[in-house]
């Protein structure tokens, strides 16, 4: 054992940190397309002394530490760019609190978004939180460090908007709690009326800190859920049929698909429309809005409801969509990325047609899919792209087609989500240089020795 | 290696470490050694890193394959075509080892020990009866069923109490059971489970023609293991009998006032066994009997059915302990759960997991709380 192990075990057990090659060839990869990089130790903590301790040591022996929750980012975020400690959050995964009255849950750093369900499910069944369509197993502070997106993000945004609080292990091993909870008992704001100091650590991808808890808004859980999906092969007309169907508040969730197969499906956009109640009535209600909401692209013959076939409806009503993830397999080849740009929804053709042409030019598998953010403040594109991990030829294409998505979403005006490490620096290459200063201001002072997450975020000149 | 086309399939979404509610995490491998290279989906890309050199067979690459308990939760759960290979494709990738000889010592010893002995105790053929001494079994003479008890039931001396309950309630019943004693040798489907497939062919075959030989038709296994081998790889191999577990047939005469019962007043939780429950689907026979005892009230674990959470003892984990020890492993785990109903007792049906089981409530202390006892056992004690 090198003493550095040693060290790791006497903080976290021996049994759960690992130098082997196992572990290393594991950790060194995420499902994506990134190229791999090793870590020299795994280790797997339990409670947020031991995070503190892990920190403390790297900081002191200037190894990077990597943070990880699922590693279902898919942009290589958790592949230690620099070697150095993985630290795998999935054995912190109580669910501390839930405030039925105040709607808000506190939880651990590596709490899943299924266990936390499958809770609200079990024992307040009036809750429920924004789940992704990420697999169950990913964690609820790697989504809000990415400034994921759930079910009620067209409600209430991104789903890192729906947080009220955090307990963050900082790169000295000191502990911070963030929001309410620095001064208060309560979890209930993430910020305001204080200066919000949750953007120290959002968006930074761990570079700045671990979150070791997460304080999360709750929201009504209707009894009902119920599921339309308008078509159209009027990608011009989408942006104007969001519009509408944001203005009647009344949808949980909008997105619009598009892909080739099943053949039934091509060449048309399909608007998937959640929407709940808690009595028929009410849901009647909402669907015969949302219905005339779109009643002049109907009468001019732009598209109709189609009805949802029943065997169809618990794929879609599925939280989190199981098929989102069998898109992996279309090829028999388990793998698929997408790159999700945040852009604003007028940009909803052009996503569309470029889809289409990079499908097409790399011989790819696809499919196209918005998440509307608020009422229609913007929107996820997600260009995605399915490969089969045994065929290096497509897997570069792939990566090609990708490139010029990130090419192609910049130039549009759009801003890259969970972006991998080549999309960081065409970020800051194009960020005002005010801004670039003062992220690397903040991460100076938050990571003198660089030692977290090293390789993202690292602003290298202004 | 067989399936060596389908493990660069996986997209190591974890889907198949859950229930399929999302309560918890339910790979017991996973559980106990908490790193991913341990969960299902670990497993497929070291095999495939494996596969393709990147990373050698050694000590841990062996305790990752061995330590899966065969439980096809990962079956029930993945949610990709080739879901049900799951199981298939570990088990390849362990008769791989097996066949270069470099697997952990325990293994070794338990495929040795089936080979030398035709069971894992190094225990004399002859005493393989023995557990019938004193009963009313008779040897198989052409009655309707055969009796097969296993190498468990035969020789541990928990097991001997289980076998010894079923078969008695069985003779009670007014079924004609006979079975093979000494003649019976191992079933081989923890044989299969650890790689061996050869071995397993041959105790197969050697089965299959004892059975042949004395005209048996149809089977009552004690064990669920034996059952899973019977029904699901004999008749690959000739082997086509009528294959049952003791919980199917009791449950019919029981229904059909064959076994009349008394009140029992008793809180009791059942936990299915993987090769009976997600193997075979069986999750209603042991329910039914339980709840045709009047009084008893059935509380069911948190994870039940095809979301039960595997006691650690399956995939030959019952003798080679790769998953035992600690306060995490998964039978201490799940008798936490069993606690947590409230019930007094574990019901189990198989007597793998009522060792694993018992095991862990003493090493939880919990014998003053919790008892486990097999379902024969239970409906013993509430026989008018
Ligand atoms: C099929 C599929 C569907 C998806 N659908 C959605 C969707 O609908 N909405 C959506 O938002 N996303 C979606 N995603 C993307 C992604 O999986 C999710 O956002 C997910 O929540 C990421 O969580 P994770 O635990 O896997 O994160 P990881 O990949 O493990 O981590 C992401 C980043 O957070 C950092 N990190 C992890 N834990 C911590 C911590 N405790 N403190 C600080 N930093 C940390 C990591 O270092 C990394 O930089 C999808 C992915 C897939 C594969
Ligand atoms: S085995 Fe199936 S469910 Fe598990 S990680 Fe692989 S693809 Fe996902
Ligand atoms: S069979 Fe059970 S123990 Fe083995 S990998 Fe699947 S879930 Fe885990």
């Amino acid at each position: 054992m090198t003493d550095i192990t040693q060290a790791l075990a006497g903080i976290v057990g021996e049994a759960y940190v690992s130098n082997h090659p196992e572990e290393a060839y594991f950790y060194a990869r995420d499902p994506g397309l990134m190229p791999p990089h090793a870590p020299d130790y795994v280790v797997v903590p339990k409670v947020v002394e031991e995070i503190q301790e892990i920190v403390s040591l790297a900081n002191r022996e200037k190894i990077p530490v990597v943070p990880m929750g699922a590693g279902l980012a898919l942009t290589g975020l958790v592949i230690p760019l620099k070697g150095g400690i993985v630290i795998d959050m999935k054995r912190m995964t109580r669910i501390l609190k839930v405030n039925e009255t105040g709607r808000h849950a506190i939880v651990e750093g590596g709490t899943s978004q299924g266990l936390l369900k499958s809770y609200l499910e079990k024992h307040h069944p009036r809750l429920r939180h924004s789940i992704p369509d990420s697999p169950a197993t990913a964690t609820i502070a790697a989504n809000v460090m990415i400034h994921g997106q759930g079910r009620l993000t067209q409600q209430y945004g991104f789903n890192s908007d729906m947080i009220t609080g955090l307990e963050v292990v900082l790169a000295s091993g000191q502990v911070s709690r963030i929001g309410s909870c620095a001064l208060s008992p309560d979890w209930f704001s993430k910020g305001a009326p204080l200066p919000d100091l949750t953007g120290l650590f959002l968006g930074w991808f761990g570079a700045t800190g671990i979150i070791t808890k997460i304080g999360v808004k709750l929201y009504p859980k209707k009894k009902l859920r119920d599921v339309e999906i308008f078509l159209t092969d009027r990608a011009d007309l989408v942006p104007d049929m969001i519009y509408e169907l944001t203005h009647t508040e009344m949808v949980e969730d909008i997105n619009v698909f598009a892909q080739p197969k099943p053949m039934i499906f091509k060449d048309n956009h399909h608007i998937t429309l959640f929407f709940t109640g808690d009595t028929d009535e009410e849901l009647e209600f909402k669907r015969k809005t949302i219905w005339h909401s779109l009643d002049r692209f109907i009468r001019n013959k732009d598209g109709g409801f189609m009805g949802v076939p029943p065997v169809m409806k618990p794929t879609l009503l599925d939280m989190p969509q199981r098929s989102v993830s069998r898109f992996a397999d279309v090829t028999k080849g388990g793998g698929f990325e997408y790159s999700g740009p945040i852009i604003m929804v007028d940009k909803y053709p052009a996503c569309a047609q470029k889809i289409l042409e990079l499908a097409e030019k790399y011989d790819l598998g696809y499919s196209g899919m918005a998440r509307i953010i608020g009422r229609s403040h913007a929107m996820m594109y997600g260009f995605a792209f399915t490969f089969n991990r045994a065929d290096p030829d497509m897997m570069e294409r792939t990566r090609k087609a990708l490139h010029e998505v990130s090419v192609f979403a910049l130039e549009a005006g759009g801003i890259f989500w969970k972006a991998t490490v080549d999309e960081q620096r065409m970020a800051m290459e194009k960020m005002d240089p005010v801004t670039l200063g003062l992220m690397k201001m903040i991460k100076e002072q938050m990571d003198p020795n660089g030692i977290m997450n090293p390789g993202n975020w690292e602003v290298t000149e202004v | 290696m067989k399936y060596a086309d389908m493990v660069h399939r996986c997209f190591r979404c974890g889907y198949c470490k859950f229930t399929s509610d999302y309560t918890d995490f339910n790979c017991p491998a996973y559980r106990k050694f908490r790193f991913e290279t341990y969960s299902p989906g670990g497993r497929m890309w070291l095999i495939r890193g494996w596969l393709n050199g990147d990373i050698k067979n050694s000590e841990r690459f062996q305790e990752i394959l061995f330590s899966c308990a065969t439980c096809a939760n990962c079956v029930e759960h993945c949610v990709f075509t080739f879901s049900d290979d799951l199981v298939n494709i570990f088990i390849a990738a362990r008769e791989e080892l097996v066949a270069d000889g470099l697997i952990p010592p325990p293994v070794r010893d338990y495929l040795k020990n089936i080979h030398v002995n035709g069971n894992p105790y190094k225990a004399p053929a002859a005493e393989r009866g023995k557990w019938a001494e004193g009963t009313s079994m008779e040897a198989y003479a052409g009655q309707e069923y055969l009796f097969y008890v296993g190498c468990v039931g035969s020789y541990d001396e928990r097991a001997v109490k289980i076998a010894r309950a079923v078969g008695t309630l069985l003779v009670k019943a007014g079924l004609s059971i006979g079975i093979l004693g000494e003649k019976e040798t191992c079933d081989g489907n923890e044989v299969r489970a650890l790689g061996e497939a050869g071995l397993f062919e041959q105790l197969a075959a050697q089965n299959i023609q004892a059975f042949r030989d004395l005209g048996v038709k149809k089977v009552i296994t004690l064990d669920p293991h034996a059952f899973n081998a019977f029904k699901n790889d004999y008749p690959g191999l000739g082997g086509e009998f009528e294959v049952y577990h003791y919980t199917q047939v009791l449950a019919p005469l029981i229904q059909g006032g064959k076994v009349p019962l008394k009140e029992c007043s008793l809180k009791v939780t059942y936990h299915d066994p993987c090769y009976l429950g997600r193997h075979n689907t069986e999750y209603q026979a042991p329910r039914s009997i339980l709840k045709a005892i009047p009084g008893l009230e059935l509380a069911e674990m948190e994870r039940n059915g095809e979301n039960a959470f595997c006691c650690g003892g399956g995939g030959g984990n019952f003798f080679t302990d790769i998953l035992g020890g600690g306060e995490e492993s998964p039978a201490r785990l799940r008798v936490r759960e069993a606690l947590d109903t409230g019930a007094e007792i574990i019901a189990v049906a198989c007597p793998q997991c009522a060792k694993m089981l018992e095991d862990a409530v003493k090493s939880e202390e919990m014998d003053d709380r919790l008892k486990v006892m097999d379902i024969a056992e239970i409906v013993n004690g509430c026989v008018i």
